[in-house]
């Protein structure tokens, strides 16, 4: 990658014994969609904090627009937009008073803010809440202020840590939307995520994390290309049957995984594999063929799920 | 980016941009505050100066006080107290609901604002309501006519620095807490009530066993009222005196926001 904007090498981050995130190596380009998948734990919020130019890390290097965030922390934070997992306005202010007092951190003009703040207002959809205090949001428009107060000064990188997480599915959608925008103005995103869909949905490209190491690395349609089959067939005989009729199963598919639920069948053609099923003598109470997804390549790589 | 930022100029006036913030916080409560500051002093004014104040001044005249009033005595040691209290309420809230309750200092310090900003900032907005309490008080002596309008107005910045040189260890203080529970408990029993009563407040600090003196020797708020004294009344302090009280606070002051800033700076970036 030339001229990465984000660059990591070794970047490591201990606390006390624990090793939250173990020699991890990534690059970001400019302009593009960067996501980390991986479930709760696996140290998505710790790289995120690294690179908010916050937390110092314990070894490796980093780079953010080619200088180090630990000897250039507010030089680097004055080009980054940052959403933590957790929203954390000002519920005693206003809408707009929490976006003009972010921008004032900024050093920003009162002119350049109070135009600004029309724009995000409109792009967070949060026109009529303009003066409202902002404890009395719900939680999807929280999450819509808190981005839209990480872009009132136009930064070149926008990280997202757990976007969505928390919300109703209209209000994830309603976000994802927003952020699609920002791709498609060219901002860099760089996201985490324990959902799969967000993942396919928003990144260009993501690492797939488990406790603290990047396991694979790809966009989405290649990583399931890698790890998984074009087909899976989900099937379930009852949880006391699934066991039992498991080993038959294996000697029909390319790959299987037996959950305590169900049993998913990696395979080119779902269909033609149900059929086979049924004809060898064995009914399903319930089957399903879907396309591969991320969880498959997740499960493929850790033989655990996303969400447990 | 075409927003036009301008980090050398963060660099100099973020902990502005913070302590301005705070007060813009502080402001939605002022009705509150202003209630308080001015209904405190109202209440000791009237209990002590009317109530307490003619009992001693009958039993022993001003004898014990160094000829001067009995409420003139306490007065300084009040606007102190003032300071010392008002600008605790605005360290140690701001601080815990900044790092825990409501975590406003991280989002703060995604910006290019640093911790050592914050602490100042927040300390600075602190240090503003304090001097608003204590000139509150302090008309209110003029009006009570308690002390005479002129040198006395040194008592508002002398109650202004014991307040500072306290504030800033319980920045500290608030910032170093993880878990806060029992902190208030014994913040305001085991520290802001015995300063009080043993500070040399009521009565001389001398008065009272050799013992017990050392509480007012390591309290801000007995250097501070010592001094407010010997300003406002020529209560007959050495000038060796005055100078001690002086270093006293004002290293307490420094030390506090040195060990302040580093803590801040230490609990942002784990």
């Amino acid at each position: 990658m030339s001229n990465p904007l984000i660059s990591a090498r070794g970047l490591t981050k201990k606390f006390g014994d624990f090793t939250a995130v173990d020699a991890v190596d990534f690059d970001v380009a400019k302009g593009e969609s960067f996501g980390l998948l991986g479930p709760n734990g696996a140290g998505k919020s710790t790289i995120m904090r690294v690179l908010a130019a916050t937390s110092q890390r314990t070894s490796g290097t980093v780079e953010i627009l080619g200088k180090d965030p630990e000897l250039f922390g507010p030089l680097v934070r004055a080009h980054l937009g940052v959403v933590p997992q957790q929203d954390n306005l000002d519920g005693e202010l206003t809408v707009t008073e929490n976006l003009y007092i972010y921008g004032r951190y900024f050093g920003l003009s009162k002119k350049f803010i109070k135009n600004k703040i029309e724009e995000l207002l409109e792009f967070a959809q949060l026109e009529e809440k303009r003066d409202v205090k902002v404890e009395a949001l719900s939680g999807g428009m929280k999450r819509r202020l808190t981005i839209a107060r990480g872009l009132v000064s136009e930064p070149d990188i926008l990280l997202l840590d757990e976007p969505t997480t928390g919300l109703d599915p209209q209000a994830r959608h309603i976000l994802w939307d927003r952020l699609f925008r920002l791709k498609e103005q060219g901002v860099t995103l760089v996201l985490t995520t324990h959902f799969m869909d967000e993942a396919e949905q928003l990144c260009d490209r993501l690492v797939v994390m488990d406790k603290g190491s990047i396991m694979a690395e790809g966009s989405p349609a290649s990583l399931i290309k890698q790890y998984s089959s074009k087909e899976v067939l989900e099937v379930r005989f009852g949880s006391d049957r699934n066991k039992e009729v498991a080993p038959q199963l294996a000697t029909m598919c390319e790959r299987m995984e037996t959950l305590p639920d169900r049993i998913l069948m990696y395979t080119e053609d779902g269909e033609k594999l149900l059929e086979k099923i049924t004809h060898a003598g064995m009914h399903a109470t319930t089957s399903l063929v879907r396309r591969s997804s991320l969880e498959d390549v997740f499960l493929r790589l850790t033989g655990r799920s996303l969400i447990e | 980016m075409n927003a036009g930022i301008d980090v050398p100029t963060i660099e100099r006036f973020g902990a502005l941009y913070i302590a301005s913030a705070r007060l813009k916080s502080m402001s939605k409560w002022r009705t509150i505050i202003a209630a308080v500051d001015i209904g405190n002093p109202l209440f000791y004014l009237i209990a002590i100066g009317i109530g307490i104040g003619v009992m001693v001044e009958q039993g022993s005249g001003t004898s014990g006080t160094n000829g001067i009033k009995y409420i003139a005595f306490i007065a300084p040691a009040l606007l102190a107290n003032t300071a010392i209290t008002g600008i605790m309420d605005e360290t140690v809230f701001p601080t815990i609901e900044g790092f825990k309750w409501r975590k406003l200092f991280f989002a703060q310090n995604s910006t290019p604002i640093t911790g050592r900003q914050i602490a100042i900032g927040v300390y600075l907005a602190a240090l503003c309501r304090a001097l608003f309490s204590v000139i509150v008080y302090y008309i209110l002596l003029l009006a009570f006519d308690v002390v005479n309008l002129g040198i006395s107005i040194l008592l508002v910045p002398i109650a202004v620095l014991g307040g500072g040189a306290f504030g800033a260890l319980m920045l500290f203080a608030a910032a170093k807490i993880e878990k806060e529970d029992q902190f208030f408990n014994i913040l305001g029993r085991l520290v802001i009530m015995p300063m009080f009563l043993f500070s040399g407040t009521f009565f001389p600090l001398t008065s009272m066993p050799v013992y017990l003196q050392p509480i007012g020797w390591i309290s801000p708020l007995w250097h501070a009222t010592e001094l407010g004294r010997e300003s406002a009344f020529d209560y007959g302090i050495s000038t060796t005196m005055v100078a001690v009280h002086l270093v006293f606070l004002f290293t307490l002051l420094v030390i506090g926001l040195l060990l302040a800033t580093r803590q801040f700076e230490r609990r942002l970036s784990k």
